[in-house]
């Protein structure tokens, strides 16, 4: 089905649907222009090979084959970018990259799945329901004039954790089939319209794969290449939300940070998954345009890795890690660490980084500052039981 | 044909084939119990499949003429990479083997709960072919350690599971060495030197408890963890690279030399120094330990009954494990004798696994290209064996349930459609396939569609068909 018969029949299901989807409005507040991107690595990214410390007298002797002691993307006398962060790079010396490390979440235990959870929960334990971006979303100054579907946007089939919950939001992913007609569509819609849970996923999916038009030719083949696959993504994302009257929220999420096995330091494994995220946050910047200088994007993980290396060159799950934080609205440049050291007596159980930021810091900080959420709302809603992890201030530019 | 039988076959079974619930009415627990008793000789279309030792061989001799590539001198190395190949290509057909065969009998089988519990400790047990080295083993664990352990006691299916080379590679245990092992002993001035070092790999003793037996609060810490790995170091796989070729390639071998000697404390309980048989005797106390028994019991009902499992199916089910000492047979009839099961509405969205088999089983076919057999699954998200974690695929709706993941299923029912035409009347088919659950809206609807084709599309996006 092409473009123009997709919003006819969006048009006539129901009146509402295409008008409550896409309405055109002119965006005067500045505050309605932030955009803010979430990128999850699922699989506990190594902090001590994306921001080696190789200031630190310990690094050396505790990583061994692992360590990239001598990096050529420095970034101060302590820590360094891994040499596959180039685009990054190039963002940190523009001020538009603000890295973090000896950073974690509250959870320390070392199950992927539940501290993914905990992750994105945003809570202090494991049982949550929904996510914190979810809770987020009623609060946000863009809902005054767009539904919280309109506004928030999960770059994957399904919904992750972090965007489920009460407040509805959209998916959409890159299809690979030839498209159902709009008579079919039409009468599907019908057989749904008594069942809420199927009509109302319907509609969603339906206005989401408009937007994105045929813009992802360029995705047939090498799919299991994890680079590309998050590059062409965060392509789509970028172009959601450049748009006038796009979402202003995306989270996107690639796998594979898991390497317990031959990780490689320079070259190897972790390098090309590292490639690969720099990748897709320069074809998100290329996508945003001139939107860009309004985004901030934060780049999480569920838990660091061991110092040391295992009997298989790789890492085990370990504890705190590294974080990024990037986009024109940054205040970046510069590295925020209350750096704990890497000495055996200094570690985490003997065997992890500590942490010394707690990951929901960050969080509250973006939210409140970029996105202009009310701190009460941050406390009482967002993150509840968080107030130890104190609001981290001057994350973005001040507003000009 | 009453709802019973619905139940019976679509939610306990793969979704009704033709004539299914006709011949399962009149007694649809009778039609499910007797399925899950003892046990079968392998169905033909596995048996011809290669085994693990086979498919072993074949990434091996790919490794290896990659690593001789490397090793000759740029001028003849690209020559000798393209002739080496790309071991995914290589393995590829041993994969969709596997893959087309799993289908086809899951498509045909006449005791399809038997199958689906195939598939479900499968996902239990899962390991993905996302990893190299497991592309064509992770279709074998399910053949040689799942299916002929079913009749068996949850202990036998442990062992036979974590003794697979699929799962001791997939968790990376084949090289995991004990420090004070005699080869780390032997070779510990030679490993300094090459700045390397000698020790455990904790990730399969950590998912054997966090994900296989008790669960991720099932009372252990990051010490029995470190323990366990020592006490399961040579627990491992013939043939390895280096120092470890001993051992038939791709069978399982304990390695006395890089086994961690000495008593180790697990759980609160200390297992004596005895070779091969430490690690086994705490697998055993693991798989009869209580937590355990509510972990399996948890995940079986969160299958069966619902994704919120209730408290007191869970606690019935838990109970018949410890009672029968994991007695599969016995744990498998206590879910047929929950109440639950027998009077909700469907509860569960098919996961897309689950979408495409019933729509095979509903078809009787299943194409004859095992390239064209795996695509479905993979056009909605669930590739066959490649759930991308040790957790496996989820297993409730919220994970599987998007809007896009919806429209992809819709234009999936859409090509296949197309592709029957008005070749089989889809009220018919409809009727077979959903019996009772088959709703007067959606019969109306495919009674009106424009096309065979369309009516089909219909059917298939209609929430009872995705729905069991």
């Amino acid at each position: 089905m092409n473009a123009i018969t997709r919003r006819l029949l969006l048009q006539s299901a129901g009146g509402c649907a295409l008008g409550a989807v896409l309405p055109r409005i002119a965006f005067a507040d500045a505050a309605t222009d932030s955009r803010f991107v979430l990128v999850i690595l699922r699989g506990a990214l190594d902090g001590l090979a994306a921001v080696p410390p190789y200031g630190d007298g310990n690094y050396a002797r505790q990583r061994g084959e692992l360590g990239i002691t001598a990096p050529e993307r420095k970034l101060d006398g302590m820590f360094g970018l891994h040499p596959a962060l180039e685009h990054s790079h190039a963002r940190y010396k523009a001020g538009e990259l603000l890295v973090l490390h000896a950073a974690a979440t509250p959870y320390r235990e070392r199950s992927h799945f539940d501290g993914q959870d905990l992750l994105e929960a945003g809570t202090g334990a494991v049982s949550s329901r929904d996510g914190w971006l979810n809770r987020a979303l009623p609060a946000l100054p863009h809902t005054q004039e767009r539904t919280t579907e309109q506004l928030a946007m999960a770059l994957a089939q399904n919904v992750p954790l972090v965007l489920r919950g009460d407040a509805r939001v959209n998916s959409w992913a890159p299809s690979r089939m030839p498209e159902a007609d709009s008579d079919t569509l039409q009468r599907i819609a019908d057989l749904y319209s008594e069942d809420d849970y199927f009509a109302s996923r319907l509609q969603a999916a339906l206005a989401a794969d408009e937007v994105a038009g045929s813009g992802m030719d360029g995705m047939a083949g090498g799919r299991r290449d994890p680079g590309r696959e998050v590059g062409a993504v965060a392509s789509a994302a970028g172009k959601f939300l450049a748009a006038a009257d796009g979402p202003r929220i995306a989270v996107i999420e690639t796998g594979g940070w898991d390497t317990h096995a031959n990780q490689g330091a320079e070259q190897g494994q972790l390098a090309n998954r590292v490639r690969g995220l720099d990748q897709g946050l320069e074809n998100l910047r290329t996508a945003l345009g001139p939107a860009w200088r309004d985004t901030a994007v934060l780049v999480v993980t569920e838990f660091g890795r061991t110092v040391a290396v295992n009997g298989t060159r790789g890492t085990d799950h370990g504890t705190a890690t590294c974080a990024f934080l990037a986009g024109g609205a940054v205040a970046g440049g510069r590295v925020i660490a209350d750096w704990p050291g890497l000495s055996v007596g200094a570690l985490h159980q003997g065997r992890d980084l500590r942490s010394t930021l707690d990951l929901r810091s960050v969080m509250k900080g973006v939210l409140a500052e970029h996105l202009g959420i009310a701190e009460s709302v941050l406390e009482e809603r967002v993150f509840p039981e968080s107030r130890y992890a104190r609001v981290l201030d001057g994350l973005v530019k001040a507003r000009t | 044909m009453s709802h019973a039988a619905v139940t019976a076959a679509n939610r306990f079974g793969l979704g009704a084939r033709p004539g299914e619930l006709k011949a399962l009415a009149g007694d649809p627990k009778a039609w499910l119990a007797a399925q899950i008793e003892g046990s079968r000789p392998a169905p033909p279309e596995i048996k011809n499949l290669a085994t693990s030792a086979e498919a072993f061989e074949a990434y091996d001799m790919g490794r290896e003429a990659r690593s001789d590539a490397r090793r000759k001198p740029p001028s003849e190395a690209e020559a000798a990479k393209r002739i080496a190949g790309n071991i995914r290509q290589k393995l590829a057909p041993l994969y969709l083997d596997q893959v087309a065969a799993r289908y086809r009998v899951a498509m045909k089988t006449e005791e399809p709960f038997r199958e689906r519990l195939v598939h479900f400790w499968s996902n239990h047990f899962a390991v993905s072919a996302d990893k190299p080295q497991v592309i064509a083993l992770a279709g074998t664990l399910e053949n040689e350690a799942i299916r002929p352990n079913l009749g068996r006691r949850f202990t036998d299916l442990l062992l036979a599971v974590e003794s697979h080379p699929a799962m001791i590679l997939y968790l990376d245990n084949q090289g995991s060495i004990g420090p004070n092992s005699k080869l780390a002993s032997r070779a510990a001035g030679r490993a300094r030197r090459a700045g390397r070092k000698l020790d455990i790999n904790e990730n399969l003793a950590r998912e054997i408890l966090e994900l296989h037996t008790l669960g991720v609060n099932g009372g252990y810490t990051q010490g029995d963890v470190t323990t366990f790995a020592q006490a399961l170091t040579g627990w491992s796989v013939g043939g390895g690279p280096d120092r470890l070729q001993e051992g038939t390639p791709g069978k399982f071998e304990f390695r006395e030399v890089i086994h961690e000697p000495g008593a180790k404390t697990v759980l609160g309980k200390r297992y004596a120094e005895d070779g091969i048989r430490q690690p086994r005797a705490i697998l055993e106390d693991l798989a009869r330990h209580p937590a355990t028994a509510r972990h399996v019991a948890t995940k079986l009902v969160r299958h069966f009954v619902a994704d919120d499992p209730p408290a007191d199916a869970v606690e019935r089910v838990a109970k018949t494990f410890r009672d029968s000492e994991g007695d599969l047979p016995t744990v498998h009839r206590a879910l047929i004798s929950l109440p639950q099961v027998w009077d909700s509405p469907p509860p569960k969205f098919k996961t897309p696994h689950e979408f495409v088999v019933s729509t095979f089983r509903m078809f009787d076919h299943v194409p004859e290209e095992p390239r064209q057999v795996a695509a479905p699954f993979e056009l909605l998200g669930q590739r066959p064996y490649t759930p991308g974690s040790p957790a496996g695929w989820p297993d409730t709706a919220d994970r599987w349930d998007g809007p896009d993941a919806l429209l992809k299923r819709i234009e999936w029912t859409t090509a296949v459609g197309e592709r029957v035409g008005n070749r089989m009347p889809p009220l018919t088919l409809g009727a077979q396939a959903l019996g009772e659950s088959f709703t007067q809206r959606t019969r109306l609807a495919v009674a009106r569609a424009a096309s065979g084709a369309q009516g089909i599309t219909l059917l298939l996006a209609s929430p009872e068909f995705q729905r069991r």
